[in-house]
């Protein structure tokens, strides 16, 4: 007998509810108590949280140019094994996505894997170089339809190139996602400026240089009267300047990284590269004020910074090391370690954060639904009373660098569908999405 | 206590036994025989990524005088300058059976990287790393000043010590606040705000960005060396400001006290943070320092490699 779609039973909804949630033709067929199809796989989810699929906004694919730390398939692969049914790929790879071409190649190999939605993220500018706008229309109109541009890795410094950046997307109903980092307070700059880096002698990265661009930008596009998004913001005096710009009715998002969420400096005192990311862990202080920002929205979602990087580039001394951590297959274990099991959020919040609320940043219509009937079977499912303990050579990913490795998380994801097709089933991807 | 990367992993206790054991050796090394033969058929390897020939000079002579085999990997031409990734040099001198390997390299931490690491095996002592410690310099920094301020105290309780510099980029630095308060002594920074660093506010020292004010109030005056390439980074105006306001002259050598001392890592800038007739006076025990510095050397080899300590009274 031909399988028929999915039933998941007995699941709990992102609003506490229990209901089983019928699956067909990619669709959400129906959602109710007591729903029997006998053609349906049945999924028992007892004691599961059903979620809408999650939507990252921030992701590192590294192809085209270093396909030996990450591909658009095993980025894919390991967004699936986390729960995601959309990633967005930051436009620094090699060639830079600063074209239609680039951002269609990594459109269609997305499409190819066939296990999540890839949406190309494009480059502000040339080259990431800071100085002359990218082709924004033309990725703009192309088949990726870009409507989000980044210069992530680097900062979009230049006052006048930002200012014309966030008004000339206004034609496209685009956004730009600021790499919040002034770079002449960080040239050569290692960890979190502050007691720790004092003490190692480890060249500091000031959250100023953070705070700085947030507020230029934040007065830059409440004057042009566009749209900015600040990625990964990671201090306490960032989420304060967001909180008065919301208040004063600006026109400004913000995302969190997982790993901001949990992890601090002190980690640096171990010399261990895999905990070097830009921006850096910072204090316990900046932590705690992050979860706050989160759960009373003045951050609006949890984006991964997912940053493959190959052994060679984590294993030596930490200022030779690349900046980076993996992240989409520990994400939601840390979203809920930090904010469900402490209180600060529950649930609803957690589908906002990771799948609404980024799916509306970023324009992804198809993605970020609440679950409803006739939406597209965009759906996770989550076993919030397991734990797991991660092991590094287990991950997904073509990389090792998760900073997670040993840590037992809570929060199994057990079963992401992607347009209705079952990508992830009991923990074990069944789709490989095609060979490399 | 298997390794040396900073002097936080000493106790009070072990930082005395070093200095105790230093000046036992310093004993042998002034009587007729030179060389003891504790270390004899024991491999060390001098891995210096970055150039420093005093220093490597220094432990390859405390490694001789106990009998060692010595092996130099320094940084011109070696392998270490060419790109080879510190994983592969650790793999090689795992092979080569080197028992402690004498680390100095340009980045912080890398002696705790080797030591961590399950690349090898061998004990590390750091030489240096980067702007974050150099511990056997402190230790011997220690026992110099023990010897002429502690009136036969093991610690160093009551001695005032003033550091002046740049301390922000100072492995000298770090490494001797940490074991000058471990012995009880108290420490003043004297330096341009530039130069001292962000997040400074909870070591367990004075800050003053006045000399005169605090050079009659301390037992010892250490002058750090000023790098040439801070000369244009915005750190201070010129090199004539800096010499003005945060350099050892005869003029602030008079406002020492009486029994105080002057000290230097090396290599010094005459003219520059310590004038020529201060750094060559009765109160600079800076070439004491350099033979001090072996003495100290083989202490910790002795410490870490015989693992015991020499007793007074011992052979
Ligand atoms: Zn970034």
């Amino acid at each position: 007998m031909t399988v028929k779609g999915y039933l998941i039973k007995n699941a709990q909804m992102p609003d506490g509810g229990i209901k089983d949630l019928l699956i067909t033709d990619g669709r959400i067929h129906s959602l109710a108590v007591g729903i029997n199809d006998a053609t349906a796989t049945i999924i028992d989810a007892k004691g599961c949280v059903v979620l809408p699929g999650l939507v990252d906004l921030h992701t590192h694919l590294r192809q085209p140019g270093r396909e030996d730390a990450e591909t658009v398939l095993s980025g894919s692969r390991s967004g699936a094994k986390g729960g995601f049914t959309a990633i967005s790929a930051m436009p620094n790879t090699s060639p830079v996505a600063d074209n239609a071409g680039v951002v269609e190649q990594v459109f269609r190999l997305g499409q190819q894997s066939g296990l999540l939605d890839v949406f190309p993220i494009g480059a502000v500018t040339q080259g990431l170089e800071g100085a002359a706008l990218s082709e924004i229309g033309a990725m703009a109109d192309s088949i990726a339809q870009v409507r989000v541009f980044s210069d992530d890795g680097n900062c979009v410094f230049d006052p006048l190139v930002m200012r014309r950046a966030l008004e000339y997307i206004k034609k496209f109903n685009g956004v730009i996602a600021q790499h919040a980092q002034e770079p002449s307070l960080t040239v050569g700059s290692q960890m979190n400026e502050g007691e720790v880096s004092a003490v190692l002698g480890l060249k500091g990265w000031p959250a100023v240089a953070e705070e700085a661009i947030i507020a230029r930008d934040i007065l830059l596009v409440d004057h042009v009267k566009s749209r900015l998004h600040i990625c990964h913001v990671t201090t306490a005096g960032g989420v304060e300047i967001i909180r008065w710009a919301k208040a004063r009715g600006i026109n400004v998002t913000a995302e969190v990284t997982p790993h901001h969420l949990l992890l601090t400096d002190e980690l640096a005192r171990s010399y261990d590269p895999v905990f070097k990311v830009n921006p850096p862990l910072r204090t316990q202080k900046d932590v705690m004020a992050l979860r706050e920002a989160l759960a009373d929205g003045t951050i609006d979602i949890v984006a991964t910074d997912h940053a493959p990087h190959t052994m060679e580039s984590k294993e030596c001394e930490w200022q030779e090391a690349s900046f980076g951590m993996l992240g989409l297959e520990t994400a939601l274990s840390i979203v809920q370690k930090t904010m469900v099991d402490s209180k600060l959020m529950d649930w609803a919040q957690v589908a906002d954060r990771l799948s609404t609320a980024p799916a509306r940043i970023g324009g992804y219509s198809d993605q970020g639904r609440n679950l409803e009937i006739g939406a597209k079977a965009n759906v996770m499912i989550i076993n919030p009373s397991a734990s797991w303990t991660v092991d590094k050579d287990l991950v997904v990913s073509k990389s090792r660098n998760t900073p997670f490795h040993g840590y037992e998380l809570p929060g199994v994801v057990t079963h992401t569908f992607f347009n209705g097709m079952a990508t992830l089933i009991d923990g074990a991807l069944i789709n490989s999405g095609g060979s490399e | 206590m298997r390794h040396l990367l900073s002097i936080s992993d000493l106790s009070k206790a072990e930082a005395v036994s070093i200095l105790d054991t230093a000046t036992e050796l310093a004993r042998v090394s002034d009587g007729a025989v030179k060389k003891l033969p504790t270390l004899r058929g024991r491999t060390i390897v001098n891995l210096f990524a970055e150039d420093s020939t005093r220093t490597r000079i220094s432990f390859e002579a405390a490694a001789k005088r106990l009998s060692a085999d010595v092996i130099n990997f320094s940084a011109k031409g070696s392998s270490v300058s060419k790109g080879e990734s510190l994983k592969d040099t650790a793999l090689t001198l795992q092979a080569m059976g080197a028992d402690a390997v004498v680390i100095r390299h340009g980045a912080s931490g890398a002696p705790q990287r080797l030591a961590d690491s399950e690349w090898m095996l061998a004990s590390v002592i750091n030489a240096g790393d980067g702007t974050h410690e150099h511990p056997s310099q402190a230790l011997l920094d220690a026992f110099t000043i023990r010897k002429h301020c502690a009136k036969g105290a093991p610690d160093l309780a009551g001695i005032r010590v003033a550091i002046v510099g740049d301390v922000l980029h100072s492995r000298v630095a770090r490494s001797n606040i940490l074991l000058l308060n471990l012995l009880g002594a108290s420490v003043s920074l004297v330096a341009p705000p530039t130069l001292l660093p962000v997040g400074i506010e909870k070591w367990p020292v004075d800050i003053s960005y006045d000399f005169d004010a605090v050079i009659p109030s301390v037992d010892v005056v250490m002058m750090l060396r000023v790098q040439q390439e801070r000369m244009s980074n915005l750190f201070f105006p010129n090199a004539r400001e800096y010499s003005r306001y945060f350099g050892l002259n005869s003029d602030r050598l008079k406002l020492m006290s009486p029994h105080s001392i002057v000290m230097h890592p090396g290599p010094m800038n005459r003219g520059l943070e310590i004038a020529a007739e201060v750094a060559d006076s009765a109160r600079s025990v800076i070439v004491e320092q350099v033979s001090n510095g072996v003495s100290v050397r083989m202490a910790i080899l002795y410490v870490l490699l015989a693992g015991q300590s020499l007793e007074a009274g011992e052979k």
